[in-house]
């Protein structure tokens, strides 16, 4: 199946690029401000409330991540107007603005000196307008080279390296060729395979860039005084037949296929360019899809040996799976079912295509299992404590 | 004989149990081209997913998937053993 016979439609939004959900959140900034803003998303029907348990005495590095994850997820094309929620009205401003950059409605609203009910009346009113609004767009036709999307796999087992994660590798080499925007990264989880990584960037300035993000997280692991094992591979990755990092990362590193690695992102920060890009960013699977999302991926492709159950409030997660005891136990779970290639009655190519079809599904409006289950895991990442 | 473990490599040290393999069982090798690679004799239970030795493997060896070391042996691997965290260590931690 070529990419090009996937008839995509989206949501054209402010600035160009599409969307394929429509959704209006409700965005704290801070824990503080999360009862206001699930509120609101009580009394309006059709938006969603992003709760979240950080945005308050962050400083440096770890508050600048806070507020771009913060301020991506808003910006997402999947995201077709946001209401914006804080305890102080300049914080709410600086998120508010960053998100307005899109031209997509968005208005702030703070509560010292309100109180929460006066916010939450003055916010819903907001609200439902924006939601009568994006209720009349409508989706139309775009380009593949118009495409953002993400993958990130989880729960792995020896059948993820050798059915799901190539599978994905083999459609993002099809991707890539027809110029979408791309993204991977787990910047732990590809300690064996690095060297493969960096043969594959795009120039010596690239792999240099991927080096120092890799190395700088090895040097965090040693300063710890601890190593990752115990951690990596996990108890469910052991359980599902895989022993060693190196044998986990060579497994995850076929989601990249033959693709040239274009660019090293900082977590959350938005590809400049199509093709691949690696983001520097944790394997845990919440933390790593909610910085996809906010770095403007519009669908993930999440491959899983044992079955992880993860989704994303802003962005249909598509689970692909080849172990046959995984999908027969956890079926609802499971999007892409890939056990074809273990019993060698399907090849790469055709694992590719299936997996294809159920991407333009998905793009085009069918829910996700993860969609359907309500897994809306938004988690921020935290680079250390806070003042 | 339908195929009941896959390898990525022909190369390779191990191969991955497509079902639950018993002792005594012929473990039968394919490619996921669906290339024979070969038959070895299943010594002891090897789950869904585990790996079992294609050939006998000294202490110190560098067990090999995917036509790279995995890790290598922390004791005597003999064809057909389940090779998993009491035999194979990582290169790395």
């Amino acid at each position: 199946m070529k990419p090009e016979e996937m008839k995509l439609l989206g949501y054209r939004r402010e600035n160009g690029r599409y969307g394929v959900r429509n959704h209006v959140i409700i965005l704290p900034v801070d824990d503080i401000s999360n009862a206001a803003a699930e509120g609101v998303a009580k009394l309006i029907r059709g938006t969603m409330a992003l709760p979240h348990p950080y945005g308050r005495l962050q400083f440096g590095e770890d508050l600048e991540l806070t507020l771009r994850t913060l301020e991506g997820t808003g910006r997402n094309p999947n995201v077709a107007a946001v209401v914006v929620i804080c305890i102080e009205p300049n914080w709410a401003k600086r998120v508010a603005d960053a998100i307005a950059e899109t031209g997509k409605p968005v208005a702030a609203f703070s509560i010292e000196r309100q109180g929460d009910l006066r916010t939450i009346e003055a916010a819903a009113r907001k609200a439902k307008e924006f939601v009568q609004w994006a209720g009349e767009l409508q989706r139309e036709p775009f380009p593949v080279k118009d495409l953002w999307m993400s993958t990130k796999c989880g729960e792995s087992d020896t059948t993820s390296g050798l059915g799901a994660n190539p599978t994905v590798g083999r459609v993002f080499e099809r991707l890539a060729a027809a110029g979408a925007t791309l993204m991977f990264g787990e910047t732990t989880e590809v300690t064996g395979g690095e060297d493969i990584i960096m043969e594959q960037c795009a120039n010596p300035q690239v792999a240099a860039d991927f080096k120092r993000v890799f190395d700088d997280y090895q040097a965090l692991i040693k300063s710890q005084g601890v190593d990752l094992l115990g951690s990596q591979p996990t108890e469910g990755n052991i359980r599902g037949g895989l022993t060693t990092i190196d044998e986990k990362a060579m497994g995850n590193i076929q989601k990249m296929g033959r693709c040239i690695v274009q660019s090293v992102l900082g977590p959350a920060v938005e590809p400049k360019g199509p093709g691949l890009h690696f983001m520097d960013s944790s394997s845990a699977a919440a933390e790593m899809v909610t910085l996809c999302a906010a770095a403007g991926s519009v669908v993930h492709y999440f491959p899983t040996g044992q079955g992880n159950v993860i989704g994303n409030p802003i962005i249909p997660v598509i689970k692909l799976c080849a172990n046959p005891l995984t999908v027969e136990t956890m079926s609802e779970h499971i999007d892409v079912d890939l056990t074809g290639l273990l019993r060698v009655e399907i090849n790469l190519d055709q694992a590719a295509d299936k997996a294809m079809d159920v991407l333009h599904h998905t793009i085009n409006g069918r829910l996700t299992a993860a969609e359907a289950l309500r897994h809306d895991e938004f988690v921020l990442t935290k680079l250390y404590r806070s003042a | 004989m339908p195929h009941n473990v896959l390898m990525h490599e022909e190369q390779d040290d191990v191969a991955v149990a497509v079902v639950d393999l018993k002792p005594g069982d012929q473990a039968s090798a394919v490619t996921l081209e669906g290339k024979p690679v070969g038959t070895v004799k299943v010594l002891e239970s090897v789950p869904l997913g585990h790996k079992i030795a294609m050939r006998p493997m000294a202490e110190g060896h560098k067990v090999i998937k995917y036509r790279r070391p995995i890790g290598k042996a922390s004791r005597a691997i003999a064809a057909g053993a389940h090779v998993h965290t009491h035999n194979l260590k990582t290169l790395r931690w």
